[in-house]
C-alpha cells in the first residue's frame, strides 16, 4: 500500500510540471501534442464545413451548365481571361509567401515572420484590388444581372447565336449569377483573411508566436491555403471554359 | 521544476514536422508549372476534353497545397480522415442531388 501511494504522489507531480511548463498550453490539455492535435483537427473540421458552403455554389454551377453550356461559354468571354490569369498568380505566390510565414513562426524568427506576412498582406490585397478592377469593368460594360444589364443590347450576335443554339439569351445571366456569387464568396473570405493577417503581423511583431507558441500561424495559414485553393478551382471553371485568347485581354 | 524539464518541454513542443523552405519552392514551382500548363491547353479547343484536363489539373494543384503547405503529409491519420472527410460529404452532394435532377426534370445523361 506505502509504495502504491508513493507512485501516485510521483505521477501527480510530474502531471503538475507539465502544466507550468509552456505559457500556451491551456489547461485543459495534458500535453502540447494534445492541444496541437485538437487545434489541427478542429480547424480541418471548419474547413470541411466550408467545403460544404462553397460545394453549394459548384454544384449549381455543374447543374446549369450542363443545362447552358453555350451561355456559359459566351458568358465566360466576357471576362478579361489576363487580370483572371494575374490574380492566380498573385494568389499562388501568397500561399508560398504564407508557407514561408510559418516557417518563419516554427524557427523563431520574428522579423522573417513579420516579413513574410506582410508580403501575403500585400499579395491578398493586390488580389481584392484587381478583382474590384474586373467588376467595375463588368459594371460599365452591364453584366451585372439585376444592377446593370444590357448584355443582349451590347452582344446582339452572341445573342442571335444563342438562339440558334437552342438557348436563351438570359441563360448568361445565369452564368454572370453564379460568377458573381462565387467570385463574391471568395473575395469576402480574402478580406476576413486580410483581416486575420493583419492582426497576425500586429502580434507577430511582438514575438507571439516565435516563442515556441507557432501554431495559430499554422492554423490561420490553413484558412489561407484553402481559400487559395478555391480560386484553383473558380480561375478555369469561370475564366478558362472561353478559352484563352489574346481578344480576352483587351482593356 | 528544473531547467532541464523546461528543455525538454520546449523541445516538445518543437518536436513537430518542420518542411524545409526548399520544398516549399519546388511545390510553388510545381504550381506555376501547372497554371502555366492549364492556360496553354486552355487555348486549344478540345472539345469536353477541355473541362476534364483542366479539372484533373486543377485536382492536382490542390493536392499539392494540401499535402505539403497545408502539412497534411507529415499529419497524424485522424487529421488525414477529415481532409478526406470533406471530399466524401461533397461527393454525395454531387451525386444525390445530381441524379435526382436527371431523374425528375427531363435532363439528358451525358453524351459524349
Amino acid at each position: 500500500v506505502a509504495s502504491d501511494t508513493e507512485v501516485l504522489d510521483y505521477d501527480v507531480h510530474e502531471a503538475e510540471e507539465e502544466h507550468v511548463h509552456l505559457p500556451y498550453l491551456h489547461h485543459h490539455f495534458d500535453d502540447i501534442h494534445q492541444q496541437r492535435e485538437s487545434t489541427s483537427l478542429c480547424m480541418w473540421l471548419f474547413l470541411a464545413t466550408e467545403v460544404m458552403m462553397f460545394g453549394g455554389l459548384f454544384f449549381a454551377y455543374t447543374l446549369y451548365r450542363w443545362l447552358y453550356g453555350a451561355a456559359y461559354h459566351a458568358g465566360s468571354k466576357e471576362l478579361n481571361i489576363l487580370l483572371g490569369t494575374i490574380n492566380t498568380v498573385v494568389l499562388l505566390v501568397s500561399s508560398f509567401t504564407m508557407a514561408m510565414g510559418v516557417y518563419s513562426a516554427s524557427m523563431r524568427r520574428p522579423r522573417a515572420l513579420v516579413g513574410w506576412l506582410v508580403a501575403t498582406w500585400i499579395l491578398g490585397a493586390a488580389f481584392i484590388g484587381i478583382k474590384g478592377v474586373e467588376w467595375t469593368k463588368d459594371y460599365h460594360e452591364g453584366l451585372i444581372p439585376a444592377v446593370r444589364w444590357n448584355f443582349y443590347e451590347t452582344h446582339p450576335q452572341e445573342a442571335q447565336e444563342l438562339a440558334e443554339a437552342g438557348e436563351q439569351p438570359d441563360h448568361v445571366k445565369m452564368y454572370f449569377v453564379l460568377y458573381f456569387c462565387m467570385t463574391g464568396l471568395h473575395a469576402l473570405h480574402m478580406i476576413v483573411g486580410l483581416l486575420l493577417v493583419g492582426v497576425f503581423i500586429r502580434l507577430g511583431a511582438k514575438g507571439q508566436f516565435t516563442n515556441g507558441n507557432d501554431q495559430p500561424v499554422e492554423i490561420m495559414g490553413l484558412y489561407w491555403h484553402f481559400v487559395d485553393i478555391v480560386w484553383v478551382f473558380l480561375f478555369p471553371l469561370l475564366y478558362l471554359i472561353g478559352g484563352f485568347t489574346m481578344s480576352r485581354m483587351h482593356f | 521544476m528544473s531547467d532541464r524539464t523546461i528543455e525538454e518541454s520546449e523541445h516538445e513542443a518543437q518536436s513537430q514536422h518542420i518542411i524545409p523552405p526548399i520544398v516549399y519552392l519546388k511545390v510553388f514551382g510545381v504550381l506555376m508549372a501547372l497554371m502555366i500548363l492549364t492556360c496553354a491547353i486552355a487555348a486549344l479547343d478540345l472539345g469536353f476534353l477541355n473541362t476534364l484536363i483542366a479539372l484533373t489539373i486543377a485536382v492536382t494543384k490542390a493536392t499539392f497545397i494540401v499535402l505539403y503547405f497545408m502539412h497534411i503529409k507529415f499529419s497524424s491519420k485522424l487529421v488525414k480522415t477529415f481532409s478526406v472527410a470533406a471530399l466524401f460529404w461533397l461527393s454525395i452532394l454531387f451525386a444525390l442531388t445530381l441524379q435526382d435532377y436527371f431523374t425528375r426534370h427531363g435532363m439528358q445523361l451525358p453524351q459524349f
